[in-house]
């Protein structure tokens, strides 16, 4: 499966002259039905190592979910935003993606995150309370979480135009990268967005756009977000490739976005895919989806979870026998105690870091503020030691010593 | 000081490789100040490159540039065209830095022409400073003169930091005695006593300066010897200098053509007011524009701190006690 054929549609990178009709839109459109892998013949030619690996990762990225979600209602996370029902994007998001290549999530891709090496306690570290992402971007290269909506996908094609910039001036040191921007169907209502798109087509970057399309910005529906055929068919106004994806189908969204990945590193232009999928929980912990959503509309989709139709699949090809279900599920415990045990050794922030990193000097502006806080600290820990004294002295005094 | 900054952008290509301009009509045509003139012929499209016309994209598309290692320069056109990149500035530039635990900084310099002046049709004439001067994360400089317009910009380029780049626009056509270009640059974060005095003192930035400087030279007639600060920066503050010149004159009047409230002559009057209260034999008053949105061409002057005003406000500070 080839995301455009370049011998019928030259020239998609960047950009055609003139200012008249300039290309054939055609190539450009996705087909409006989504592109499904189980249950077709092309679940067959799938490699089992392949298979067995993106089982594992939806096994365990269900356990995180929900081990995640648990902590939050424990009061150990500040807020959750679950990707439960979106595990087969999340998973192949990290999955398509080698080591030179660029992560671009948002508050819901912790998954995805996790799924690409980073410690589950680190992706969480914003969620827990901290100023900070937890990671290190250029280790991972991952950008952090971004919570206003749609603004990364501009920095993805930045990063992926500046990688191409640097690969002309420096041959030697050329790195056919591909960012991967992460969104959701509500932030393709913001400006940031199209203006991402527009770049990307523009600049012919190498950069793919995952919409996985859950079907609600909180409360609103897609209907009242967009009146597009699909939200895939926004690429054809930008000169980029659409291609639609069922988003449960975990094989369908690893074999779509492979493609798209391909495609960009091949310096054939940026690519928008859309995985229609569903978010079996609420917004957040802070949310309450009964208020704009029907038990029978949820049951439904569960009725189509992403990690159950892989393994109905694995079953019904007998790739997938109790000894290794076994083995996946208590790899998937490990993973939650690891968690919880992670939460529990969790460090707290330190106050003197609210002024560290502002800027790469402190201003002196901030040095004084830095300086009166650990001052009103070390005021407030004197007060709480001579506290603790008097409360002994009392003792000694009033109660004769006992204890 | 149109020549310095080319010059100073020229001079930071050629010196980095990983500078690159980019922005709005920042090729071929050279910038509609032509502040990147014979750039994009001197070093190619893509070291100084046209985009397409959206500043939210234009600083978006930096930003990614910047995490890769580049050292964007992001032209916008006009000060008020400036808004729509406000939250790739504020949510993005500004904490990137901070949301990274120092990892990830931004060299990202957004040169923005400002203020009024110039007969500009509405939209074309903001004096838009406090809104950046009030975002944590940014630096914030405007440079007076053309020695500085250059040393200030290389210095910007080179920071590890944003810099928000104000450009007085009704300066880009000045051509003071400075050198055009030097291997002088000025730290980000430092004022500087264009005049000393002995009566007060003029604090002021940017498009104001020689407007101070005149006030200051008429001042002799009325047996005023005023001093006056040019601030060039305004993230980091440099209480300082400003400090100093204020405790030497015991008299300070802020003077900036953005309008007064909740404006940066605020921030500096309180500075001045909280640092040297026993110094001050009046208090810091202020000459800037009115709190009305900016006016049309045919009734700027009125708005503009002018001589005349600056006068009168210096007249105002108690020299009878």
């Amino acid at each position: 499966m080839t995301i455009v054929d370049d011998s019928t549609t030259p020239g998609l990178a960047g950009p055609p002259a003139g200012h008249g009709p300039r290309r054939d839109p055609a190539p450009l459109l996705p087909d409006p039905r989504p592109v499904r892998v189980l249950g077709t013949d092309t679940a067959a030619v799938f490699d089992p190592t392949l298979l067995h690996e993106i089982h594992r990762q939806l096994v365990l990225g269900r356990r995180y979910n929900q081990q995640a979600t648990t902590l939050t209602r424990q009061g150990r996370l500040a807020v959750y935003p679950a990707s439960t029902g979106q595990e087969a994007c999340q998973v192949a998001a990290a999955m398509v993606l080698r080591s030179r290549d660029w992560l671009f999530p948002t508050y819901r891709d912790t998954l995805a995150v996790v799924a690409r090496g980073v410690r589950p306690i680190d992706a969480l570290t914003q969620m827990r309370g901290h100023a900070h992402c937890g990671y290190d971007p250029y280790e991972y290269r991952i950008a952090p979480l971004s919570t206003p909506l749609a603004t990364q996908a501009a920095h993805a094609v930045g990063l992926a135009h500046a990688a191409r910039l640097r690969a002309a001036a420096r041959p030697a040191s050329a790195e056919d990268l591909v960012a991967l921007a992460l969104v959701g169907d509500g932030a393709t209502s913001e400006g940031d967005f199209h203006e991402a798109l527009n770049f990307a087509g523009v600049l012919g970057a190498p950069v793919v756009f995952l919409v996985q399309n859950n079907g609600y910005a909180i409360s609103v529906p897609l209907s009242r977000q967009s009146a597009a055929p699909t939200l895939a068919h926004k690429a054809v106004g930008y000169g980029i490739a659409g291609r639609l994806v069922d988003g449960n189908d975990a094989l369908a969204v690893y074999s779509v976005l492979s493609d798209a990945v391909a495609h960009a590193r091949a310096g054939r232009g940026p690519v928008l895919v859309e995985a229609i999928t569903y978010r079996l929980e609420a917004h957040t912990n802070a949310d309450d989806a009964t208020r704009y959503r029907s038990a029978h509309e949820v049951d439904a989709w569960r009725a189509r979870d992403p990690v159950t139709l892989l393994e109905q699949h694995l079953r019904a090809a007998g790739l997938l026998d109790e000894a290794r279900a076994t083995a996946v599920a208590r790899e998937a415990e490990e993973l939650a105690a690891r968690m919880r045990a992670q939460f529990d050794a969790a460090a707290q922030p330190d106050p003197d870091s609210l002024f560290t990193h502002v800027y790469a000097e402190p201003t002196a502006q901030l040095r004084e503020q830095a300086a009166d806080l650990a001052a009103r600290l070390a005021a407030d820990a004197d007060y709480d030691d001579r506290d603790d004294r008097d409360d002994r002295d009392d003792r000694d005094d009033y109660d004769g010593g006992g204890a | 000081m149109v020549a310095a900054l080319n010059a100073a952008l020229r001079d930071a290509l050629a010196t980095d490789p990983e500078v690159h301009v980019l922005g709005e009509d920042v090729g071929a045509l050279g910038g509609v100040f032509r502040v990147t003139d014979g750039l994009a012929a001197e070093f190619g499209t893509q070291r100084c490159l046209d985009t397409p016309l959206a500043e939210a994209g234009i600083l978006g598309t930096a930003i990614g540039m910047a995490m890769y290692g580049l050292r964007p320069v992001v032209e916008m056109q006009f000060d008020a065209f400036a808004y729509p990149a406000f939250e790739q500035l504020v949510s993005h530039a500004a904490k990137m830095r901070n949301r990274t635990a120092g990892r990830m900084g931004l060299p990202i310099t957004i040169r923005v022409p400002y203020g009024g002046g110039v007969g500009g049709v509405e939209h074309h004439s903001d004096s838009s400073e406090a809104y950046y001067a009030h975002t944590p994360g940014l630096h914030v400089v405007t440079p007076a003169t053309v020695a500085d317009s250059y040393g200030l910009l290389r210095a910007a380029i080179a920071s590890d930091d944003p810099v928000v780049f104000l450009e007085p626009k009704r300066l880009y056509w000045s051509s003071d005695p400075g050198p055009a270009s030097s291997g002088d640059v000025p730290p980000i974060g430092r004022a500087v006593v264009r005049r000393t005095g002995t009566s007060a003192t003029l604090l002021t930035y940017g498009p104001s300066l020689p407007v101070c400087l005149e006030a200051a030279d008429a001042a002799g007639a009325e047996g005023y010897d005023l001093a006056v600060v040019d601030l060039r920066s305004l993230v980091p503050f440099d209480d300082e200098t400003v400090c100093a010149a204020v405790r030497a004159t015991g008299r300070a009047v802020v003077v900036h053509e953005a309008s007064g409230f909740g404006g940066v002559g605020a921030e500096i009057a309180a500075r001045v007011s909280e640092r040297c209260f026993h110094h001050l034999a009046a208090p810091v008053l202020r000459v800037t524009g009115y709190d009305i949105p900016y006016p049309p061409p045919m009734l700027e002057k009125h708005h503009l701190p002018s001589v005349d005003r600056i006068l009168d406000v210096v007249a105002r500070l108690q020299w009878d006690q």
